[in-house]
């Protein structure tokens, strides 16, 4: 229950991407395209997982006044490790998004971990820590780019989906597409959540709360 | 040679936006930007650090790096000299003028983090720049930076008071002013 715990609560209810709107540069740069997005996904989970499970295991021999430059360089060398691999199998893509491969190191989902739960927790619950919170943001880069890319495109996986008459919203893979999709993405996350909580009170407060809601909605 | 470097300073300021258009730096963006005058403090000092790392990370790469075949150390050492960089300027604000110091507080040591500084130490590697265009290319995106900063500092203090669906409040409402302003900065492409 205790690693369940751990798992899922980076995939919902601390969405990196949208519940805590932290690392979001790579998130609106990379969401132009569904493959992009995915790859950017498995790279960053990869440097999550890595860093955060290292940096745990070395916890208790980490003196607190340096633990900043110990995460950056613990951080950085797994980025040094996934920039190689993507350039020496995944070459096509990683022409596209080079940059932003080097710049997970500065990704502040990463260090937000390492900081908030890796330093503090043993190996176990770090690991699954780490890949849920790996595995919310690949999800949430995948809505978000499947959304641009479907409305911006009319593909998705750069298969043809919408009607050949679509004409595709241009602007949906420029930069501004970026903002918008995550910003209303982000509000919709919002609204679900509290829909939930609201339902959740109220099943909780039994049928006598459920009475008066109801009276007050047809009064 | 003039010309090109008007050229390359006023397309890394408008047309290549780093906020707008690359996305580098929206952390500050979006944490800093609700007073224009915490947005003026960053700009400043992310104007000196981009600069500086933007040239020194040159000097790293080219002289130190590269005759010694150990190309593959740029990520470490760039992010080593950002952080001694805004270590060292910390420093310095602090004993030439106590008052600026305060007035930064937090958001000095956070520029460790920025990823357009770090982005550009890379970017002035990857686009085979020579010292001068990495000076006038450093720059350049530090202030494009800044003007973006600044003016959406100014938006977001007028948005402040206006009425906003409870679901988009904070961030959503922050990231749709964002997209507006960007949509803006489209606006530049095709000047150069």
């Amino acid at each position: 229950m205790g690693y369940w715990n751990d798992f899922t609560r980076g995939i919902w209810r601390e969405n990196p991407t949208f519940k805590m709107v932290i690392g979001i540069c790579a998130t609106l740069a990379v969401s132009n395209s569904v493959v992009n997005g995915i790859a950017m996904g498995f790279a960053t989970t990869f440097v999550l997982v890595g860093s955060c499970v290292i940096i745990s295991a070395l916890r208790n021999f980490t003196p607190e006044k340096i633990r900043m430059p110990i995460f950056v360089v613990c951080i950085a060398t797994f980025t040094t490790i996934v920039s190689m691999i993507m350039n020496a199998y995944l070459l096509d893509l990683y022409n596209v998004m080079k940059l932003y491969i080097s710049l997970i190191v500065v990704n502040c989902i990463i260090m937000a971990r390492a900081e908030a739960f890796a330093s503090k927790n043993p190996v176990p619950n770090t690991f699954f820590d780490a890949l849920g919170m790996g595995v919310g943001y690949t999800m949430a880069l995948t809505i978000i780019s499947s959304v641009r890319e479907i409305i911006g495109n009319g593909t998705f996986l750069g298969m043809q989906v919408m009607p050949s008459t679509y004409q595709p919203v241009l602007l949906m893979v420029l930069p501004p597409g970026a903002f918008l999709t995550l910003g209303l993405l982000a509000g919709l996350a919002r609204f679900i959540d509290t829909k939930a909580e609201e339902r959740k009170k109220a099943s909780k407060e039994g049928v006598v709360e459920d009475a008066g809601t109801s009276s007050d909605i047809t009064g | 040679m003039l010309g090109h470097l008007l050229i390359l300073l006023v397309s890394s300021i408008f047309v290549d936006n780093y906020l707008l258009s690359r996305f580098l730096g929206e952390c500050p963006f979006l944490g800093v930007s609700k007073q224009v005058e915490t947005a003026m403090g960053m700009s400043v000092a992310v104007i000196f650090v981009m600069t500086m790392t933007g040239v020194i990370s040159y000097v790293t790469q080219v002289y130190i790096l590269k005759p010694l075949g150990l190309e593959y150390l740029q990520i470490i050492a760039f992010i080593v000299i950002i952080a001694t960089l805004v270590q060292f300027t910390e420093m310095v604000i602090k004993k030439s003028s106590p008052t600026l110091y305060q007035a930064l507080g937090i958001y000095l040591p956070l520029i460790t983090t920025n990823c357009a500084v770090l982005g550009v130490a890379l970017l002035n590697v990857q686009m085979g720049y020579n010292l001068i265009d990495s000076i006038v290319y450093s720059f350049g995106s530090a202030v494009g930076f800044s003007f973006a900063l600044v003016s959406y500092a100014g938006i977001r203090e007028r948005l402040a008071f206006a009425p906003i669906p409870k679901a988009l409040e904070g961030f959503p409402s922050a990231l749709i002013g964002a997209g507006l302003l960007s949509l803006a900065f489209l606006g530049f492409r095709g000047l150069v």
